[in-house]
């Protein structure tokens, strides 16, 4: 029975993760031909993406002669794996998340920080004084929108918890059960208007594009702390992009637009999670679209001493008056 | 203690430049500590190529010293024969002239504004700039049949009349940007971003852009009142009545910095607008040219003798020649190229002390750089190796000694 359910996480699993990758490339996909919309372009085959992938997949590996090899090398991959394992802690639609039981919020937050890691690791390993620029702009942009999203996933737990929503505090299911609109009060409501904006407003230092475009921003370093990979490693480093844009989304529909469709229409067992499976992968879509595409779209990018200055000051002052907010609205 | 310091090239080739030239910088973390400029990677004779051919040949060649104010090149090179060769354009001529020159401010502005918002990764703003350009390019094309290299002015005056279409064209296109154009007015007087990245980034103060001669809207932004335009009319601009464009006389100060740069650039192509309309309202009657017969034309410049100045406001600053006709020859005896980029970079490694790493491609595209305008000497020691670097008096000494040998008493 043990072995069973191992194996039947394992194929799960899989699947999943096989499934967010190609959603990941094809939603990058969709988000390239909208910002070109935007632009007035016509923008690239929604496909591109995939060919990049394979066309790069097929290409050598170079590796720089002063640059530590293991690290380099191992970065993209320990970076791509990371998040990949983000989805196997996500509930997706109805049915719960595959290790739902084995990890929380909390490891999510983790694995996003443990990516950016990897990425400025393989940057500063690859003895490029670009890549070393880009990989300390990594590092300190990460120590910037860490506050705030430690900031709005602290309030949500402790939302669930002195609300008394059924299940553990830290786990995304309970968010999805009980949708966080429904328990609080107006000034609640206002709180968590303000831990949304906040969120929607790390995503663009989660995934380094638009407005936070700094660890890779090519036209000042080139792209940065990739300028050195080629080949299979920077193929798995874009799916790491992608990924990424992919990831942060969900966790915003997670945890702030959690309403089921087919609960709202009535239906039950399979149809349920069938229908609450694609309804989840629309709300990301649409999240991303939002989030991502249009912020990027028309923005342009800040430095990086600004960009701290944002994220602690601006950022962390909105999250935290949204805490201050569900406080009050808890107490009285 | 001393901070420690590392090198970081920004170019030869880097994805924010347009043009080869390599700035190295020494940073402390990301700030700027030290800057040297190493210009010369694209080098390719053209003054020596002047001189194995006439004047009328030469036109064409000086129309391919850069693409984008090509027509400025070859009108500051036609005003140095005609004044060599004591020719006079006639009026029509004169405002045609005049009307391309503007038409080239616009295209060149407009480029420059799109790049401007590259360099600080606003790729929207990019993507506009690139699709308002075609339209002064179609404009152009619909004049003269060429989108770049226009093939448009001779010796004397210019080749190809303005027709009532080609005004029709012109005036739609002038509607077409004072409605459209606003899209980066707003750029520069309304988005946040914008400001953050260009307020008070790559400064060069009033004192300092008098002292490092700088040109043309670099000069202008730092509050410096010059414009030929304005200070010594060529062409029509006598009759236009121009005003040299100051952020003073906008926004009360005139900091220097890129977002000043920004501005002058912006509200220069609406005064350029102006200038155009101005320009067709104005358009006298008659001959567009001195001598249509270029052959005649030809034996003129041969037996004419002489040194001939030009200088005119190119679109980014002061473009000057010096001519020298022998009489007798029909090639060019010799011909100097100075383009304003030559005295505008050298104010770079001031405007880049104390910013970020991050600024560095934004101020290198603030002065609007043409390298390839720039480069008119080399230096190479690839035979006994190593760099050599040329003192003020070597170059003098060179100078002179070349000018003893191009003119033989």
């Amino acid at each position: 029975m043990m072995i069973l359910t191992i194996l039947l996480k394992l194929v799960a699993g899989s699947a999943l993760m096989l499934l967010a990758l190609l959603l990941a490339l094809l939603f990058d996909g969709v988000d390239r031909i909208i910002n070109a919309r935007m632009q007035r372009r016509w923008g690239p085959p929604l496909f591109q993406p995939f060919y990049d992938i394979l066309k790069l997949l097929g290409k050598e590996n170079i590796v720089p002669r002063r640059a530590i090899a293991w690290i380099f090398n191992s970065a993209p991959w320990m970076a791509l794996a990371s998040m990949l394992v983000v989805f196997l802690y996500m509930p997706v639609g109805s049915l719960p998340a595959i290790l739902g039981g084995e990890g929380d919020l909390v490891l999510i937050l983790y694995m996003l920080g443990f990516c950016g890691v990897c990425m400025a690791l393989g940057g500063f390993a690859s003895s490029n004084p670009i890549a070393n620029v880009g990989a300390q702009r990594e590092m300190i942009l990460m120590m910037s929108y860490e506050l705030p999203l430690a900031v709005v996933a602290s309030t949500m737990a402790w939302v669930a918890y002195r609300y008394g929503l059924p299940g553990e505090a830290w786990n995304l299911e309970t968010f999805v059960a009980n949708p966080v609109w429904n328990v609080v009060g107006k000034a609640g409501i206002l709180g968590l208007l303000c831990l949304l904006f906040a969120m929607v407003l790390v995503v663009p230092g989660e995934t380094g594009k638009g407005l936070m475009d700094i660890p890779e921003a090519k036209t000042e370093i080139l792209e940065g702390l990739i300028i050195e990979y080629s080949g299979v490693n920077l193929a798995m480093l874009k799916l790491t992009f992608a990924l990424r844009a992919l990831a942060i989304s969900a966790i915003i529909t997670v945890l702030f637009f959690p309403l089921s469709l087919g609960k709202l229409i009535g239906f039950s067992g399979c149809f349920l999670y069938a229908l609450d499976f694609l309804w989840f992968w629309v709300k990301v879509f649409v999240v991303l679209i939002v989030v991502v595409t249009f912020m990027r779209s028309s923005l342009g990018r800040l430095k990086i001493g600004q960009a701290s200055h944002f994220y602690w000051i601006n950022v962390a002052g909105l999250s935290i008056a949204g805490m201050l907010l569900l406080s009050i609205d808890r107490i009285f | 203690m001393s901070a420690k310091t590392y090198t970081v090239p920004i170019g030869p080739v880097h994805v924010g430049l347009k043009e080869p030239i390599t700035a190295w910088l020494d940073l402390d973390g990301e700030k700027i500590v030290g800057a040297r400029v190493r210009p010369g990677a694209i080098h390719r004779g053209i003054e020596m190529m002047g001189r194995e051919r006439n004047p009328i040949q030469v036109i064409y060649l000086a129309e391919r010293i850069c693409g984008i104010c090509s027509f400025s090149h070859i009108t500051a090179f036609l005003r140095a024969v005609e004044d060599a060769a004591q020719i006079q354009v006639p009026a029509r001529g004169q405002y045609i002239r005049s009307l391309v020159l503007e038409l080239e401010r616009v295209h060149s502005h407009i480029l420059w504004a799109g790049v401007a918002c590259y360099s600080i990764g606003f790729d929207s703003a990019f993507q506009l700039g690139m699709l308002m350009r075609e339209r002064v390019m179609d404009v152009l094309e619909a004049y003269t049949g060429n989108r770049v290299n226009y093939g448009v002015g001779t010796v004397g005056g210019v080749r190809w009349d303005i027709t009532p279409e080609v005004d029709a064209v012109i005036r739609d296109m002038i509607r077409y940007y004072r409605s459209e154009f606003s899209a980066f007015y707003d750029i520069v007087t309304q988005d946040p971003i914008a400001k953050a990245r260009m307020r008070d980034v790559g400064v060069l103060s009033y004192e300092d852009a008098i002292r490092l001669c700088a040109l043309g809207p670099t000069a202008r932004a730092s509050g410096v009142r010059c414009d030929l335009r304005w200070s010594a009319p060529y062409e029509a601009y006598g009759d236009l009545d121009v005003k040299p464009v100051v952020p003073q006389d906008y926004v009360g100060e005139a900091r220097g910095d890129v977002f000043d740069r920004f501005l002058v650039r912006v509200l220069e192509v609406y005064q350029s607008l102006d200038l155009m309309e101005k320009i067709l309202d104005g358009l006298p009657e008659g001959d567009i040219v001195f001598e249509k017969s270029v052959v005649k034309v030809l034996s003129l410049l041969k037996k004419a003798e002489g040194t001939g100045w030009g200088i005119i406001e190119a679109p980014r600053g002061d473009d000057s020649r010096v001519v020298h006709l022998t009489s007798g020859n029909e090639n060019l005896t010799w011909w100097k190229v100075r383009a304003p980029t030559y005295a505008n970079a050298v104010s770079w490694p001031v405007m880049f002390m104390g910013n970020e790493l991050a600024d560095a491609p934004l101020i290198i595209n603030s002065i609007d750089p043409c390298i390839s305008c720039m480069e008119r000497m080399l230096v190479t020691n690839a035979g006994t190796g190593g760099e050599q670097i040329m003192t003020r008096e070597q170059l003098l000494d060179l100078s002179r000694e070349k000018t003893r040998r191009l003119m033989p008493a």
